[in-house]
């Protein structure tokens, strides 16, 4: 028998530390048991049953789902194991459409890679037929069902980390499938595009829309001048791609890589990281002069705005005006450049290289187009950029460094730290210290802003100002900060949130690992830029302050609100006008109540109330008409429901509803 | 809500002696069989038509009144084969397949005159012998209707009537003079075992969640039922209601829970009714609420709707449900009595095992250990149906063996055309889909939970399915997954696409596209399946393909090997002739071919063309000759 707290594991003893289950004791001593379904930041779901072992006296569990209890004795790959884990994998790849070698994710699948491990040379099973349609109408992630095992890791993810469930379980037993509510497109729900799903997809399921092609195409026009920009977490990922290890610093290589492939420039997004860092530090000190819209939430987030946007737009006030660097970038490039490179506007192309498929959605945003021409044309994600290098054939281990261009390819290690999960508020606080204690200080670290962890609190003085900030990652945490705020049980001045746990660097547009240490390694390797480089704080960056003084003018200024920063919509799929479920609204004005419950949303309740919304305010009805959403006739079958005073409309058109108010406010006014 | 504290003996006295005023009482069996045969209709003629006669009658018992008949509806009886049955106390002649037309004779000759309508008695299919009362016809007289006895009796929306049978007495008793270890005890001592499938002990259950230290508790009843066929939950949830909320009580009482949920499906409207009623009738007698029993103790009964889900009968699915997330279970431990409903320690009990506790309480463990064997004490319910003379909910203790079962209460096998076969006999699906198929070597063995799961089945809720032998063993297996396949819930992947996978494979062997590959392809994914599968439905959904198997080999064999279907009941398989000593030459199967595979001279012996017949059986059906063979 083993000894206290320790496991008999294939016969040998094995220690019981602070695992929280079987699983981790097993992959701790170096046996990794497969699973598909199993990711230590999300719930224990065991339904993919591939982490089965024997253990003496309970038989075959989930390993996944059990504690190691002292004195288990547990077999990891008896036949019987074996063979089962190859049924499973079978009965698996039966119902995937197996076109592996055309798959996005081929080589880079778990399933084919476990198939592989396992030993499956055959199929045994009938194969799926029929084909379910692919989604991708959306401008950051293509759904294609046929290749989901079901394994719900996206389900979990999108829940259990971001708190918005926008595609769940549908249908029973062989049916069921993920999708988005009532079988919509990602796009018709309250998806913020930050592609966790993607991240943790095991398979090609969910992947990063790839815009490759119009990148290509930019490249092969001679007329365009093809600029790109950097985000700071490629340079510490893209190497995963090429067999170099994680966290592996490849600016240079990235640079050499990008001009072979034809770009024209190549400049850095930290650049633009760095005069983020100065707005948004000049009007945080505003905001805290004046105590006014604290805290301040930082913006730089793009599945974080939409977040605020779809769920707190009572807290839109407090994000930092400030657009992300990506979008900095590409409004200051899209103005300046064509000048510097003395070229039309028109043929100035602006692509970015981002860790993220949020960006991909914020780059579409109206907010950041001028004339309808977007300011950055093509984002493309670390993976895509790692699959251009590998079309153009390009042995980008062995490449020679190259250095970027000037002016915008010059950053400090603030800018470049902005890619892990505290980096935001390190960089500002360099630049808030300064302002706040008159001393300056270049090599200033604030590493107790730095972690892992999904919520971080850290109070600060800094000269006779206290600080006190949060560090969220997780939308799930960040929405829980909010509503402690809304509450008034927390108070801070800053908040930084990023939607991907780290930040940045685990962007679901990263290379796909499904190692564990590869977050810290990426983090690290941010660091480690960040003091090699020869300058730390923004506000030391002599291009930055070269383009204020000839092009920005002042920090906060009229010229940099005009480019730097943006506003915020409301994107509550009702507008504010308040529920009523009974008769007793405002007496004096004619009611105009549109059902906006489920089974009329369906049904186009929504557009009808906007498009009451609209008619009343244009006809100049909301004198005597108030339009109002109310929520279940109990008539769903026969949705949507409007009632105007007392008539009840049932299936009501937008027409129909136009003449009965009419009518109605015709009496009215004879009435009156 | 403002309530009133039930004195028990107070309710029972007034009862009785209300009771005692009527001279004549009709009993109507309003579950669900004979409501479906027009039990209610029945019911209608027989209050007017009493009314008509000017007979004093009451339809519902109250202190005042003063009639002499008193009709009422009970739950079910039992004999659903023989509904709409209607029995007249206190002589206790019981009428079978009752029909509006009948009811003059029953209000004259039996009502008024107290004699027997002889043509509405039972009479025997074998023996001919007529029986006028309930408890002499064999299908009664064999049982032991200790749990569901009440049902076929009691008017179940009227929570007096409980009362005065001594209903909530034990419930008094387990808040009163028990104390919760107490009444974990005597369930543990009395050996009851979980009826809704496991067999778990129902006391050690208790045991395990009184320990958790918890201040916040559930008590659940299970009332979830959904395997094919099977109605013992519903029975009882309908023609018994307060029965099931007094073991609530008691179960809540014995592990410290002040709320409860009965989870009933959908489908039950009827049995969701009467819960109700019965749980708004308890509310306001002050039986369900604040201080039950002056305890100081509270104890209160939601009622849930399932959503048409099978697998929310598995409990932590249920738990699921109940919490408004998607049905769909989750791994084992920790388990509900550790981390439960909204995660706090939870009993959840099936219907019939919860209606069995308030039995146990009032006589006694030992009283209960006197039926059943020794490993599995008390009596089953089981819902007989198939090839069987008499169909039916039947009750017996545990020890009775299926040839007692199937041949003496269910009156013996049948053949396609309903009549008695002696040699008909061919399986029994035990269990429902999570069951298995026996044969008749296994007629004799005593049923208890030890003995079935060793010959590779399950008591499970307590299906029965009896076949003969025209029945084809590979599409009994086929059916029972399709039903588990539709039913999975598609969380795990053995259960999802080892079930689909399976289903495939017997549709191969049923169509003829399979080969001796597909039977060991087959016995290694049934094996996969029931070892990895996360919850007990998909644990338990190969035992179908795995007993049928074990048991009919030889007929898996014949269908894979000759490509024949040795009941001629899979029609892809099967091969058509004319057989021309036979054939007259009649035309009539040529008229009725619908593709035209049949020709011959008139008065010639006909040929049919093989390639192609599409084997629809239609020529079989107009042979006056019985020329046509093979399909």
């Amino acid at each position: 028998m083993a000894d206290k707290n320790t496991i008999l594991l294939n016969g040998k003893p094995v220690a019981i530390e602070t695992e929280k289950n079987l699983l981790e004791v097993i992959r701790k001593a170096n046996i990794e048991l497969p699973t598909f379904c199993y990711h230590s930041e999300l719930s224990v779901y065991g339904a993919c049953r591939l982490c089965i072992v024997e253990i003496e006296g309970m038989g075959i569990v989930t390993s996944c789902s059990i504690k190691a209890a002292p004195g288990m004795v547990v077999q990891t790959h008896t036949e019987r194991l074996r063979k089962m884990r190859r049924i499973y994998l079978e009965l698996l790849l039966a119902n995937h459409h197996q076109t592996c070698t055309t798959c996005v994710k081929s080589s880079m699948c778990k399933l084919q890679s476990l198939a592989a491990q396992m030993g499956v040379t055959q199929v045994r099973f009938q194969s799926k037929t029929g084909h379910q349609s692919i989604d991708s109408s959306n401008p950051s992630l293509v759904r294609d069902p046929n290749k989901c095992i079901l394994c719900g890791d996206c389900v979990r993810a999108c829940e259990e980390l971001q708190g918005i469930g926008a595609i769940d379980f549908a249908h029973r037993g062989a049916a069921t499938t993920v999708v988005p509510a009532f079988g919509k497109e990602l796009k018709q729900v309250d998806c913020v595009y930050c592609g966790l799903c993607a991240n943790v997809c095991p398979t090609g399921a969910i992947t990063p829309k790839s815009e490759i092609d119009a990148v290509w195409s930019a490249l092969g026009n001679p007329e365009k001048v093809v600029a790109a920009q950097i985000a700071p977490a490629v340079r510490v990922a893209l190497g995963e791609m090429f067999d170099l290890q994680a966290g592996q610093v490849t600016t240079g290589k990235i640079v050499a890589a990008l001009k072979m492939l034809g770009f024209n420039k190549v400049y850095d997004t930290s650049f633009a990281a760095d005069l983020t860092v100065l707005e948004e530090t000049s009007e945080f000190l505003a905001r805290k002069t004046q105590g006014k819209n604290l805290p301040q939430f930082t913006s730089c987030c793009p599945a974080w705005v939409k977040f605020a946007e779809q769920y707190l737009p009572d807290l839109l006030g407090h994000l930092s005006s400030c657009r992300s660097p990506q979008q900095m970038f590409g409004s200051l490039a899209k103005r300046t450049l064509p000048e510097q490179l003395k070229i039309r506007p028109k043929d100035l192309f602006v692509v970015s290289i981002m860790p993220c498929t949020a960006k991909k959605f914020e780059a579409h945003r109206p907010e950041f187009q001028t004339e309808s021409v977007p300011d950055v044309d093509a984002v493309l994600t670390t993976q895509e950029l790692g699959q251009m290098i590998q079309q153009a054939g390009i042995r980008f281990k062995d490449l020679t460094p190259e250095s970027m261009d000037m002016p915008m390819g010059f950053k400090t290690g603030a800018g470049v730290i902005f890619g892990a999960s505290g980096g935001v508020t390190e960089a500002v606080l360099r630049y808030a210290a300064e302002k706040l204690t008159h001393v300056k200080n270049e090599t200033a670290e604030f590493t107790e802003v730095r972690g892992l962890e999904g919520v971080r609190e850290q109070t600060l003085c800094l000269g006779e100002v206290t600080l006190k900030i949060a560090i969220v990652h997780g939308l799930r945490n960040a929405g829980g900060l909010a509503e402690a705020i809304a509450k008034g049980e927390k108070h801070y001045d800053f908040i930084e949130v990023m939607a991907c746990p780290g930040g940045c660097i685990s962007g679901a547009g990263q290379p796909v690992t499904f190692d564990r240490q590869t977050r810290a390694l990426r983090a690290e390797g941010l660091y480690n830029t960040d003091k090699t480089l020869e300058l730390h704080t923004a506000q030391d960056n002599p291009y930055l302050q070269k383009c204020y003084r000839e092009t920005l003018g002042e920090i906060g200024g009229k010229t940099a609100h005009a480019w730097l920063h943006t506003k915020y919509r409301n994107r509550k799929r009702y507008e504010d006008t308040g529920f009523t479920v009974s008769d007793n609204g405002s007496p004096q004005k004619l009611q105009v109540c549109v059902c906006v419950g489920t089974s009329c949303y369906v049904r186009g309740a929504q557009k009808l109330l906007e498009q009451m919304l609209g008619h009343v305010k244009k006809t100049g009805l909301d004198e005597i008409a108030e339009v109002r959403t109310t929520f279940c006739f109990e008539q769903c079958d026969r949705g949507p429901t409007v009632r105007i005073g007392n008539t009840v409309i049932h299936k009501c058109t937008f027409e129909q509803a136009r003449q009965e108010l009419q009518k109605q406010t015709a009496m009215v006014k004879t009435q009156a | 809500m403002i309530t009133e504290k039930i004195n028990l003996q107070l309710v029972k006295d007034e009862f009785n002696q209300t009771l005692s005023r009527i001279k004549r009482r009709v009993v109507i069996c309003a579950g669900t069989g004979c409501v479906a045969n027009g039990a209610l209709d029945v019911y209608q003629a027989l209050v007017e038509l009493l009314s008509a006669r000017g007979l004093d009658i009451a339809v519902e018992l109250k202190a005042e009144i003063q009639a002499t008949v008193y009709v009422s509806k009970s739950g079910c009886q039992g004999f659903c084969q023989a509904g709409p049955l209607v029995t007249i106390e206190p002589e206790g002649f019981l009428f079978c397949k009752v029909r509006t037309g009948d009811i003059s004779d029953i209000v004259e000759q039996a009502i008024i005159g107290g004699r027997p309508v002889e043509r509405l008695l039972y009479q025997h299919p074998m023996s001919g012998q007529t029986y006028s009362k309930q408890d002499e016809i064999p299908f009664y007289k064999l049982q032991n209707r200790y749990v569901i006895g009440d049902c076929g009796v009691l008017n179940p929306e009227d929570i007096s009537e409980y009362v005065a049978r001594g209903g909530y007495e034990s419930a008094r008793r387990a808040f009163q003079a028990m104390t919760a270890e107490a009444v974990c005890e005597e369930i543990l001592a009395s050996g009851l075992r979980g009826r809704g499938g496991g067999g778990f002990s129902t006391g050690k259950k208790w045991k395990l969640t009184l320990a958790q230290p918890s201040g916040k508790k559930y008590v659940i009843c299970n009332g979830d039922e959904g395997d094919p066929g099977a109605f013992m939950d519903r029975s009882l949830m309908e023609g018994n209601p307060h029965r099931v909320i007094e073991g609530m009580m008691i179960a809540a009482r014995a592990i410290g829970a002040d709320e409860g949920y009965i989870y009933v499906r959908a489908e039950y409207p009827l049995a969701v009714e009467r819960i109700r009623k019965a749980v708004e009738d308890a509310e306001r007698a002050g039986l369900l609420g604040d201080n039950v029993f002056e305890s100081g103790l509270s104890f209160r009964i939601s009622v849930m709707e399932g959503a048409g889900a099978f697998v929310c009968g598995e409990e932590t699915a249920m738990i699921a449900s109940i919490e408004g997330h998607r049905g769909m279970p989750r791994p084992k431990p920790p388990f509900p009595a550790q981390s439960g409903l909204w995660g706090k320690p939870t009993v959840i009990n099936n219907v019939e095992t919860l209606a069995t506790v308030p039995l146990i309480i009032s006589q006694g463990s030992s009283a209960y250990r006197t039926m059943g064997t020794e490993g599995s004490p008390g009596t089953k319910t089981f819902a007989l149906t198939g090839h069987v003379a008499n169909t039916g909910l039947i009750e017996v203790p545990f020890g009775t063996t299926l040839r007692e079962i199937i041949f003496e209460i269910g009156g013996g096998v049948t053949d396609r055309f309903g009549n008695l076969d002696a040699d008909g006999f061919k399986a029994v699906q035990i269990g429902g889909p999570s069951g298995g198929c026996l044969t008749a070597a296994a007629l004799d063995m005593p049923l208890d939970f030890e003995s079935v799961k060793g010959i590779g089945a399950m008591i499970g809720s307590g299906g029965l399915v009896v076949m003969n032998q025209d029945t084809c063993i590979i599409q009994i297996a086929r059916f029972f997954m399709q039903f588990t396949q539709n039913e999975s819930c598609g969380k795990c992947v053995p259960c999802r696409e080892g079930t689909k996978q399976m289903l495939a494979m017997l549709d191969d062997i049923i169509e003829g596209r399979a080969d001796e590959g597909t039977l060991s392809l087959l016995e290694d994914l049934a094996e996969a399946v029931q070892l990895g599968s996360l919850c007990g439905l998909g644990k338990t959904a190969s035992n179908p393909v795995i007993s049928t198997l074990r048991y009919f080999r030889e007929e898996y064999l014949a269908h894979v090997q000759q490509k024949r279907c040795p009941t001629g009941q899979c029609r892809a398989l099967a091969q058509p002739e004319i057989l021309a000593a036979m054939c007259k030459g009649c035309g009539a199967c040529v008229k009725k071919c619908p593709v035209g595979a049949i020709t011959g001279e008139k008065r010639q012996p006909h040929v049919l063309s093989a390639g192609v017949c599409v084997k629809c059986g239609s020529c079989v059906q107009v042979c006056k000759f019985n020329a046509i063979v093979g399909v």
